[in-house]
């Protein structure tokens, strides 16, 4: 029953997906995202990811289309090139996509409890984490406490996209008549 | 029915394989940032579709459960939304710079008025 949920949610999102490719109003790409966004944080939580759910539901759906839609405003809302067919970049995604699909084939079906990803640590984790942090939620414990140092890279790297994005945009601001005298 | 249980391998496979050509057809390069992020959403998918064990409930800690889905890929893939979203207001920031400079985002008309191709 679980996994129905979970079938109807992604063949959705397969949908929307292929709107995503064929559309050419860019803002309604843009709001479809959205809407794929959402459809992923469902999928999350059907999953048992509630973690991972709201913040896809917070940042991939929210953040995102945000910052997508201000871009939009700042360039255009269009795109010029017409759908033309290409069959040399069909055929390599086509060729791309049936080797990944062999390689699934021997891979774990789906909620199987002895795949190999389930015997290593997690057990591990899911029995010693609440009793040597404090936390039930062990997905917290992990993040904040048995990799710690993995999220204070994550850190580093926002702070790096944060520098990289005010220094593209602040400076341009201040420079732009500069830029255009030139020209 | 087997084969059901690879169902969503296969949707995962459908939608980086569709945000893969978006990034090599399309021109504008707002369309090819949002198909990196089809690509980077459907490995999201992958790797919480790994984590999920039948019956389990989510990896919070209570007396009255005992099957929990895997909590590691939940961790990796917090991790990676946020990267995610740091790397698309990036390259988002990189598109507005672009149209400043040369008054459009489509791939050839910059290619055009650069004289590369």
């Amino acid at each position: 029953m679980e996994h129905l949920i979970v079938i109807v949610l992604l063949s959705f999102l397969a949908i929307t997906a292929v709107a995503v490719v064929m559309l050419h109003d860019l803002f309604a790409v843009v709001m479809l995202f959205g809407i794929y966004s959402l459809l992923t944080a469902a999928i999350f939580l059907v999953l048992d990811a509630v973690d991972v759910a709201f913040t896809e539901a917070a940042v991939g759906a929210g953040i995102s289309t945000v910052l997508m839609l201000a871009t939009l405003a700042l360039t255009a809302r269009k795109e010029k090139t017409s759908l033309r067919f290409a069959p040399i970049p069909l055929l390599v995604v086509t060729i791309t996509g049936a080797a990944l699909v062999y390689g699934t084939l021997d891979m774990p079906r789906y909620g199987d409890p002895t795949a190999a990803i389930h015997q290593h640590v997690a057990p591990d984790y899911l029995q010693r984490g609440p009793r040597e942090t404090g936390i039930p939620n062990v997905v917290t414990s992990v993040l904040a406490s048995y990799r710690g140092y993995d999220t204070l890279g994550e850190v580093t790297v926002i702070f790096t996209a944060g520098v990289g994005v005010m220094m593209l945009l602040g400076s341009s601001r201040r420079g732009t008549k500069r830029t255009r005298g030139k020209r | 029915m087997a084969w059901l249980g690879l169902y969503n391998y296969w949707i995962v496979i459908f939608l980086m394989m569709a945000g893969f050509y978006v990034v090599i057809v399309r021109g504008n390069v707002v369309k090819k940032i949002v198909g990196l992020n089809l690509f980077q959403t459907a490995v999201f998918i992958l790797y919480i579709s790994m984590s999920k064990v039948q019956g389990g409930t989510a990896p919070i800690v209570e007396p009255e459960f005992v099957v929990y889905s895997n909590p590691l890929p939940h961790v990796l893939i917090l991790t990676a939304i946020v990267v995610a979203v740091a790397t698309t207001a990036l390259a988002l920031a990189l598109t507005v710079r672009i149209k400043e400079s040369y008054g459009t985002v489509e791939e050839d008309e910059i290619h055009r008025l650069d004289k590369s191709f």
